[in-house]
């Protein structure tokens, strides 16, 4: 089980439960298939650096997981074939990044308590 | 005026030249124990980013081949998800 990381940027014409729903679909596609999602973050609407698809402006998602490497293929290609989905990267996490993302995460949840 | 005496090899400046003194550069990531740079806050990048949004080299910036490397690859990751841009002419 490989820990992994993907963002997805969707497209800024969406409603919020439209963000919602595809982010949704795939958090379950990850746990139908035998992954997990350890962390998640959603960045809302945020100026793109450079305009993608003629839009300045996007929702960024940010997804954890561990997963097995063949669920990528299927990850991937259900982005692409998803047109609200304008940009994603999805990349292995090495022992720095894990320790990082975890502290991350523990920081995260002790500013909110 | 230079004094012109002597043999002719020999040229007297009226003031020293400046020596440019080399600062010793070092490696802010060993330095400071950083291990993984995230590539998820752009405003720490921009630090190594030069006005157009080039990425800056190991000899202005100091930093070992191995945190140039992973700044690189950070670096184009933003890029990529349009977290800092390819090219800019402001000063970011």
């Amino acid at each position: 089980m490989n820990h992994y990381e993907t963002v997805f940027i969707l497209t800024p014409v969406l409603s919020e439960p439209q963000v919602k729903e595809a982010v949704d679909k795939f958090r379950t596609l990850i746990t139908d298939n035998g992954g997990k999602v350890t962390n998640e973050e959603n960045w809302g609407l945020k100026k793109l650096a450079y305009p993608i698809q003629k839009k300045s402006t996007a929702f960024y998602a940010m997804m954890e997981f561990q997963a097995e490497g063949a669920l990528i293929e299927k990850l991937e290609t259900d982005y692409r074939r998803n047109e609200r989905v304008i940009r994603f990267l999805t990349f292995k996490l090495d022992k720095d990044a894990i320790e990082y993302a975890d502290r991350r995460r523990n920081n995260k949840k002790s500013k909110e308590e | 005026m230079a004094v012109a005496k002597a043999n002719n090899n020999e040229v007297r400046y009226l003031n020293p030249v400046a020596v440019e003194v080399k600062k010793k550069k070092y490696c802010r990531f060993k330095k400071a124990g950083i291990k993984y740079i995230d590539y998820k806050d752009p405003e720490f990048l921009k630090r190594f980013l030069n006005e157009q949004g080039k990425i800056l080299p190991r000899r202005l910036t100091g930093t070992s081949l191995k945190f140039q490397r992973r700044v690189s690859q950070a670096v184009k990751r933003a890029r990529h998800l349009a977290l800092l841009p390819y090219v800019s002419d402001l000063l970011k």
